[in-house]
């Protein structure tokens, strides 16, 4: 090997190590612009050409990156499953116990990437703080979504969501008012399911107890007064609520999202849902479509298929699952929903009361300094 | 060892007439680089995060938060943990490591005992919450005291599972380096067991004991998933609001907070840990 030969047989390697390397990345580059319209900068599937069009496009491209969908929330499993078979394109679930907040993360860490997330389904805080990461799209459905839950241009819509519910074991029998879980019979039990001041969830559960103490929505102090009244009375269970710990019986009362409530989700024989009467306190999800998606028509296709209203759409799905979609309204008056699953959900009263931006950062503000006085 | 040792005494080296080896710092690049790359470099980026407003710009101002009692009150729930936590441990897992060390230095105990202390070291996080939710737990197998969400005493408790075994682990060999002929010696000078825990065994092992006890306060200290999952409903500790600062969904979120707490424990590991070399070097002495 000691001979002039040797570097002459390692400037070829490198050259060929090289050129290959351009020419994959070249290859690479110019793969994505396939046909004539680029569905990453179409805002409805009519500019784009029609449901054909996108469809055709989408199984072009072949795959679907997803993130944050477990598959046992709102009947994430079966949509997935049912959009893999339905159209032949394989959708790429990733970190499907992630937070909102990682989505987020995620579409920045991974901008440019063939493996970032395309589609989003995030919390409304999220949302409305990252707006510039998305790109416009108003699906065929656009107008049955109520004004108040879409962003205009279509930068974000919801998608499904439901009333802030008190779910508990068939041991304490039937719950009718809020203030029988101050009673002995509850010792230890009442539980929230993360930290107000860093869950949303939890944070509605603490307000729609305001509302049903007689709050309203701009002031949350009557909420935290009655925590920390449970906390006195030795009621409340520190525990963070999990299915696990529910299932294992360490949470026997617990505040969530009524289809997170539900005594099939949860998989406690007998649990059953309290939602204190008149007080309709909503929480819904957001879809958005990543700018940079690496698959921009499978993304748009897919938000076509969440937002269709057919026996076997998107927004029947959800209801399946327990979640209430946010055309139920419109799909109810034109006879498209599933009544069955509809008659399931647990009944709600009241005019449905949803935070505004401003009513929710006020409510984490005071949270901030209240919440650990009260409870600690 | 013999090269070192004819270089010492000036002796021809034994490499004359060949390349020169490389010097000696040349071995530790790949350990420099390492604490470089995974110890310094995420310091230096959490530093330079907490003296930064979220739009980038500095903010020196940022550490005049730390005095902000709300942020303060996280301090001292961390600190009154791994107070209580590390001393528990210490006390409870030294006495367990000197009636270890008693026994037969070979025997099925001590091997037995060792290699559980070893697992049990490891044994935290959400297994280790949840395996006291059922049992201590407001519904659990056994009985429930309201005490144990008492912060910092219930996590304390659970704390104490994995401290101790640390404890028997950091602290047996220091038990192990009293000799036999010193405690021979001092009794065949007349003193009473007293008299040798008192002026020979106690000042031996006191070094290697608040070394083990400091070790523990610095284990307990980055702990999170444990109390997290026992109770999070309100955050008591500092790595639990900076989960806080990392994640809000309700709009709470600042890397800058973040950065700045995590910066506070990095330099409250860092006192205890140089706490612990220096008392590591002086228990070093008597037990080559």
């Amino acid at each position: 090997m000691r001979s002039p030969y040797r570097f002459a047989f390692a400037g070829i390697t490198a050259a060929v190590l090289l050129a290959t390397g351009c020419s994959s990345s070249s290859s690479s580059g110019s793969s994505g612009s396939g046909s004539s319209v680029n569905w990453a900068n179409e805002s409805s599937v009519s500019a784009g050409g029609g449901l054909s069009a996108l469809v055709a496009a989408a199984k072009k491209e072949g795959t679907l990156n997803v993130i944050a969908l477990p598959p046992t929330w709102a009947n994430y499993g079966t949509i997935i499953n049912t959009f893999q078979s339905k159209y032949g394109i394989k959708v790429n679930s990733t970190l499907p116990d992630g937070t909102s907040q990682q989505e987020v993360d995620a579409v920045k860490q991974e901008n440019g990437s063939p493996k970032a997330p395309d589609v989003l389904d995030v919390g409304l805080a999220v949302a409305l703080a990252n707006t510039k990461l998305f790109a416009p799209y108003e699906v065929s459905t656009w107008s049955d979504i109520p004004a108040a839950q879409k962003e205009p241009t279509g930068l974000w819509y919801e998608d499904y969501g439901g009333y802030m519910a008190i779910g508990y074991e068939a041991k304490f029998g039937t719950i009718t008012s809020l203030s029988q879980l101050l009673t002995p019979k509850f010792k230890g039990a009442v539980a929230l399911n993360g930290n107000p001041t860093s869950a949303n969830a939890a944070l509605n559960a603490v307000m729609m107890v305001n509302l049903a103490e007689g709050g309203t929505p701009s002031d949350i102090s009557k909420g935290v007064a009655f925590f920390h009244q449970l906390k006195q009375v030795g009621n409340f269970n520190p525990i963070s609520a999990t299915g696990a710990t529910t299932k294992a019986g360490s949470t026997p009362v617990v505040f969530n999202w009524d289809y997170l409530n539900l005594q099939s989700y949860v998989g406690v024989p007998g649990w059953k849902v309290f939602v204190p009467p008149g007080v309709a306190l909503g929480g819904y999800y957001a879809q958005a479509i990543n700018k940079n998606a690496p698959h921009p028509a499978a993304a748009r296709l897919w938000e076509e298929f969440l937002y269709s209203q057919a026996a076997t759409g998107g927004q029947n799905l959800w209801l399946q699952g327990g979640a209430r979609p946010v055309e139920e309204q419109a799909m109810t008056s034109a006879g498209t929903i599933d009544t069955a699953a509809a008659a399931k959900l647990p009944p709600v009263s009241g005019t449905p009361v949803f935070l505004s931006e401003s009513q929710s950062s006020d409510a984490a503000t005071y949270l901030a300094t209240n919440w650990a006085k009260a409870i600690g | 060892m013999t090269v070192a040792a004819t270089a010492k005494t000036g002796a021809r080296p034994s490499w004359a007439g060949r390349r020169p080896p490389a010097p000696a710092w040349v071995g530790t690049v790949p350990f420099l680089a390492y604490v470089a790359i995974f110890l310094l470099w995420p310091t230096g980026i959490v530093a330079v995060d907490a003296l930064k407003n979220p739009s980038g710009a500095w903010a020196f101002s940022n550490i005049s938060e730390l005095g902000n009692s709300q942020i303060r009150d996280f301090f001292i729930g961390s600190f009154k943990l791994c107070l209580l936590s590390s001393v528990t441990g210490a006390v409870l897992g030294a006495i367990l490591a000197y009636v270890v060390a008693s026994g037969d230095p070979d025997g099925l105990i001590r091997r037995l005992y060792l290699s559980v202390s070893g697992v049990l070291a490891q044994f935290g996080g959400v297994t280790l919450a949840f395996a006291f939710l059922v049992t201590i737990g407001p519904v659990g197998l056994l009985f429930h005291a309201s005490w144990y969400f008492d912060f910092p005493w219930g996590i304390g408790l659970i704390y104490t599972y994995f401290q101790i075994p640390l404890m028997v682990l950091v602290f047996l060999p220091a038990i192990d380096g009293l000799k036999v002929q010193w405690r021979e010696a001092s009794e065949s000078l007349g003193s009473s067991s007293w008299q040798y825990w008192r002026y020979v065994g106690g000042p031996l092992l006191a070094p290697a004991f608040l070394g083990g006890t400091l070790l523990l306060f610095a284990n307990a200290l980055s702990a999170f998933a444990t109390i997290q999952a026992w109770e999070n409903q309100i955050a008591y500790i500092v790595p639990q609001q900076i989960s806080t600062a990392m994640s809000s969904e309700v709009g709470l979120s600042s890397v800058n907070v973040a950065s700045l707490l995590a910066l506070g424990l990095v330099i409250m590991v860092a006192i205890v840990m140089a706490a612990y070399v220096l008392l590591q070097r002086r228990a070093a002495r008597w037990l080559r």
